[in-house]
């Protein structure tokens, strides 16, 4: 039993054309639910390899003009059947996209799976097998990584509450029937009904929070740093021109940082606020640099503000030895190039690491800041911030664990309906309990025996 | 150890250490094969003892206890001879979870038990510690006795129990003994650890036994047996083991019990620190109970005989470590329990065993060819968990020894093959106890079902006979046809069905459409048994056929999900990891996977993935190298 599988192929850039592929068994009927040709037709599949023009329909609407080929396995980069569709490359219409094909039956692929299909199926080269291992490792690693650092932190609160209920109520069933002589099910099951009844109401809102983008922080996050005086502040203001649109985080969501989140062509840059950079510099020099620092750890890019009316110190050093060691993409901002010059760029290209992209601007004046704009764009379509597809899938695939886990909380509902006894609800508790650990990156293992021994007092 | 130069010596083909739970099976299993067995205890008045609780089975136990005498065990044959009281407990649950529990003569089992040994052909007994084991070249080859005595055999099988290094605790009182003052096995872990196997140390305990005629049994709960019983062997009918039963008694311990527990906890070992093994969880003593769980205001206390013709009663919940005079106080606040006389004291007792992550599915060392383990020794807990890791071993001794294929139970056959797989692949971090909710195909491993899924390969193993295995054969085909009739006989639309239906509290059919019988018995309201009234043309089923039946077709959709499950299970489990693998040198693996694949050794894929710390992504890699190994 095969699963068909779905991702887009191209990577979440903005360009002229997006793909996504679909493969495995189910890949020919999944196009036939959601693509018609001009006249409103179901495509002819009959031959391989042709390319069909047409359109992909949702419920909601056509949404995108597109062209579709098709390929008959073992003939296809997997070896199985495989449909590419074409579309306009649109970050945002490839999602959609992917997401009605995912509604239509597919799974969406886990990291480096069609390249893993293709090897098992014999269609690469046997010299690339390590080469595959690795990228699935990696590629993994990254995605766990990513899915579980962007999901807010309140979110990640609310599934780690979920998975704590339905954990209880399985361990308290469990116990009772491993020790009936001492643990009572009488009644249970109104208790356990209200309770799946809450936890479904509540996945529900985690999905259309996952459909608004809110689950997860989508985007570069990125944090500036500098001396105090350095012009973070000035820097931050800039770029939230007022032309811009600006989201700011919703409140209440405690265990996040402060985040602005800046729109560049489709691209979004989260700034974090770590340090208060909107706050009065004298805040800044009481959280000092060691904060922003921190912070730093997790960013995908780091702006390092200098201020070019000073000569480098200390402060300068601390933040130029931390770059240097890390791996961190980052852009060196001189900043303050309408007052009189005491840093050049070559003394900085000395004290700093090679590959470092550097820019002057007066961020007071606004002047500069269109060309930094542009860098950071061109840092991302060269592929140097490379962040965005493991953040989309690993979004993607929360909201599928969350469809599963409603699913099986709902045959619980079913199976308390249809008068089934206690032991028939475990098996769909711990499935919901292992979807929304995947969205934790935490597995099962042990956890309900540890709960039934930590939360009830059993036997002899 | 000084050995004289005029020892005597012997050759076996299989030799057994130990003659508890898992001993028994083990060279019962190997001498019913046709070889020559030798099994060594350190009394052969204890063989088949029951140290602690004085009954057989009980949840997911009673799937063991059946599953071993679906493969041809003889635990189930034994209880079904000896018990004095039967209860299948979750009845009202689904069948997944009933579970048979037999209250035994102590004496009787034990009795039954040495007849059984004594009178099977190929096997000799033996009293004798066995100190040390005979090691050539990674092989084993025999065990010498600490009278210097050398026993050359092909096979060895582990199963010292609780006996190794024992040591019997309560309060500041600690003796190096076995349970009941047996004289504990004192040799051999030195030879297990200069043979490279890495030992621990568990601890588990048992409550005290009262005097019968100490006990006001008028201020207590009459706990009696079920009036319809069921055997748990499939060779047995329920006429065939109708008996008088006998009554447990359920009392309740209570705030002044506790009082005196929390005064006097600096006196239990267990907290001073005296006790060093770890204990199971599951098991806990009175003192951890009332110290874990402050709130709770009582706890149950089962009060069990040891049998008929002893007047020691089993305090059930009151396992405990604490000193002689706490433990009589204690038990004196309970209701009933008043003037109680104390025969036994409960007591704690420590004991070497090894991490069972050494040991091959089949129970074999992976490190010591021939050598096999079995029972408490690998970290397990509880008579019926001994028992079929025993058989298991001592099949597979044997069949090694003729040259034949060895046999491994996996997850989806049984809890047998759920207990072992987990004892091999996970360390457990204390004694191991079966639960149905380890159990991942729970709704397929029915103790109703066991032979359906165990009867044949007991036959091809060669300890089902001919006979037995032929009347198996016919109850399937009578399953399948009954089955096939419920879902072609057809309950049309009329009065007769509609007045059944009212009366059962079912709906009515809708006017002129039929249903078949089979769709009836899926409503939870209705059963094969009661459609018996509407179904003239019934045949006359066994009531194991009956039962098979209703379960098949009532759940039918869970089971069908079940085994759709299985498959993918099977597919992962039929993927071979090489015995040599190289691990350490496998690109892409993480670090931790390396290290705990490299110790672990899986057998194959399906195993690999239950290692904890090795990931999806893992696995992959793992895939990757084994198709890369097909091609090349």
């Amino acid at each position: 039993m095969t699963e068909t599988i779905a991702a887009i192929a191209t990577g979440l850039t903005e360009s002229g054309i997006g793909i996504i592929r679909i493969s495995g068994p189910e890949s020919y009927d999944v196009i036939r639910r959601i693509f018609h040709t001009g006249s409103g037709k179901v495509p002819d599949l009959e031959e391989s390899h042709r390319v069909h023009h047409g359109y992909i329909d949702v419920s909601r609407g056509t949404l995108d003009e597109v062209l579709m080929i098709n390929m008959k396995g073992p003939r296809s980069y997997t070896g199985e059947d495989t449909i590419e569709i074409d579309c306009h490359g649109g970050v945002l219409m490839m999602k959609r996209i992917l997401e009605a094909v995912l509604e239509a039956g597919a799974r969406l692929a886990e990291p480096g799976e069609f390249t893993k299909r293709a090897f098992l199926n014999g269609r690469i080269d046997l010299s690339q097998a390590e080469a595959v291992a690795d990228i699935i490792t990696a590629k993994n690693d990254r995605a766990i990584n990513a899915s579980v650092a962007q999901l807010r932190g309140s979110i990640s609160e609310r599934i780690r509450r979920l998975r704590e209920i339905i954990l209880e109520d399985t361990a308290y069933i469990e116990a009772a029937l491993d020790d009936p002589e001492h643990i009572e099910l009488e009644g249970f099951s109104e208790k356990l009904e209200a309770d799946v009844g809450d936890a479904r109401r509540e996945i529900e809102r985690l999905i259309r929070s996952s459909e608004s983008g809110r689950l997860i922080k989508e985007g570069i996050n990125t944090v500036i740093l500098g001396k105090p005086n350095a012009g973070k502040s000035s820097l931050l203001n800039a770029l939230l021109r007022e032309d811009r649109a600006i989201v700011t985080d919703i409140a209440g969501t405690t265990r996040d940082t402060l985040t602005e989140s800046i729109n560049l062509n489709g691209l979004s840059l989260n700034i974090a606020d770590t340090a208060g950079i909107r706050d009065t510099e004298d805040v800044v020099e009481r959280i000092g640099v060691e904060r922003a620092l921190k912070a730093a750890e997790s960013a995908d890019l780091i702006i390092y503000v200098v201020d070019g009316s000073v000569p480098l110190d200390d402060p300068d050093r601390q933040i130029i030895d931390w770059i240097n060691a890390s791996d961190k993409k980052c852009l060196v901002i001189i900043n303050k190039n309408d007052l009189e010059q005491n840093i050049s760029e070559s003394e900085l290209r000395d004290a700093i690491r090679q590959d470092m992209d550097m820019l002057s601007i007066s961020a007071m004046k606004s002047e500069g800041i269109e060309e930094l704009e542009k860098k950071i764009e061109d840092m991302f379509s060269r592929g140097d911030i490379s962040f965005n597809d493991e953040v989309f899938i690993s979004s993607e695939r929360q909201k599928q664990s969350l469809i599963l886990a409603d699913r099986s909380l709902s045959n619980v509902e079913e199976s308390i309906g249809a008068g089934l006894s206690e032991d028939f609800y475990t098996i769909d508790l711990m499935d919901a309990y292992t979807e929304l650990g995947h969205i934790l990156g935490e597995s099962v293992d042990e956890d309900l025996v540890d709960e039934i021994f930590g939360k009830f007092c059993m036997g002899k | 150890m000084k050995h004289s130069d005029r020892h005597i010596e012997y050759t076996y083909d299989v030799a057994v250490v130990g003659a508890g739970h898992a001993g028994i099976e083990a060279c019962l299993a190997a001498a019913r094969l046709g070889l020559k067995t030798i099994v060594f205890t350190v009394s052969v008045d204890s063989i088949g003892l029951m140290p602690c609780n004085p009954n057989i089975g009980g949840t997911s136990k009673g799937h063991l206890v059946c599953e071993l005498d679906a493969l041809g065990g003889e635990m189930g044959k034994c209880i079904d001879r000896t018990f004095i009281q039967s209860k299948l407990l979750n009845r009202s649950k689904g069948p997944a979870v009933h579970s048979l529990r037999a209250q035994a003569d102590k004496q009787a089992y034990i009795g039954e038990m040495r007849r059984t040994l004594e009178n099977t052909p190929c096997l000799d007994i033996r009293q004798a510690e066995v100190t040390e084991l005979m090691v050539e070249d990674g092989s084993v080859t025999g065990v010498r006795t600490a009278s210097g005595a050398v026993y050359h055999a092909k096979r060895v099988v582990l199963c010292t129990g609780v006996y190794l290094n024992a040591r019997c605790i309560y309060g500041e009182v600690s003796e190096y003994t076995g349970p009941n003052g047996l004289r504990a096995a004192n040799g051999l872990t030195a030879s297990l650890i200069a043979n490279g196997i890495p030992v621990r140390r568990f601890k588990t305990g048992t409550p005290a036994r009262v005097d019968r005629r100490s006990i006001d049994f008028s201020e207590m709960e009459e706990q009696k047996g079920d009036e319809l019983i069921r055997p748990f062997s499939f060779s047995n009918e329920p006429e065939d083991i109708e008996r008088e039963q006998v009554s447990c008694w359920l009392t309740y311990t209570n705030q002044e019990t506790h009082g005196i527990i929390r005064d006097n906890i600096d006196r239990s070992p267990l907290f001073s620190g005296d006790i060093k093994g770890t204990g199971p969880r599951y098991c806990p003593s009175i003192e951890d109970k009332v110290m874990k769980f402050p709130d709770k205001e009582r706890h149950q206390i089962f009060v069990e005989p040891e049998g008929l013709y002893t007047n020691e009663m089993y305090l059930s919940g009151m396992s405990s470590s604490l000193p002689e005079d706490v433990q009589e106080a204690m038990i004196r606040t309970m209701p009933g329990f008043h003037h109680a006389h104390i025969v036994r004291n409960a007591y704690a007792i420590e004991y070497d065993c090894i991490d069972a992550t050494v040991l091959k599915p089949t129970l074999e060392f992976k490190e010591i060819s021939g050598l096999y383990a079995a029972g408490q020794i690998n970290g397990s807990s509880g008579y019926e968990e001994a028992a079929v890791q025993g058989f298991m071993a001592g099949v597979n001794a044997a069949l090694s020894a003729l040259g034949r294929e060895e046999v491994v139970i996996d997850r989806s056959q049984g809890y047998i093959g759920v207990l072992i797989d987990d004892l091999v692949t996970k360390e457990s971090l204390e004694p191991y106890r079966m639960m149905t909710s380890r159990a991942e195909y729970r709704l397929l491993l029915r103790q109703d079902n066991a032979d359906l899924r165990l009867r044949k390969i007991g036959h091809d193993i060669g300890l089902v006979s001919d006979e037995e295995y032929e009347r198996f054969l016919q109850k399937c085909s009578q399953i399948e046809s009954e089955i096939g009739r419920m879902r072609t006989t057809i309950a049309g639309s009329n009065e007769h069905i509609n007045d059944f239906l009212r009366r059962h509290g079912s709906s009515e059919l809708p006017d002129s459409k039929g249903v078949s019988f089979a769709e009836l018995i899926k409503r939870p309201e209705l059963s094969y048994e009661l459609l018996s009234e509407i179904d003239p043309d019934r045949p006359s089923l066994s009531w194991r056929v009956r039962e098979q039946v209703n379960i098949e077709i009532k759940y039918e959709g869970y089971i069908r999900r079940q085994r759709q499950q299985v498959e993918q299970f099977r597919k992962m489990e039929g993927k071979k990891l090489p015995a040599d693998m190289d691990y350490k040198s496998l690109k892409g693996l993480r670090l931790e996977a390396q290290q705990k694949l490299d110790r672990i050794r899986p057998e194959n894929i399906g195993q690999a993935s239950r290692i904890s710390g090795v990931s999806p992504a893992d696995i992959s890699v793992l895939l990757i190298y084994l198709e890369q190994k097909r091609h090349g």
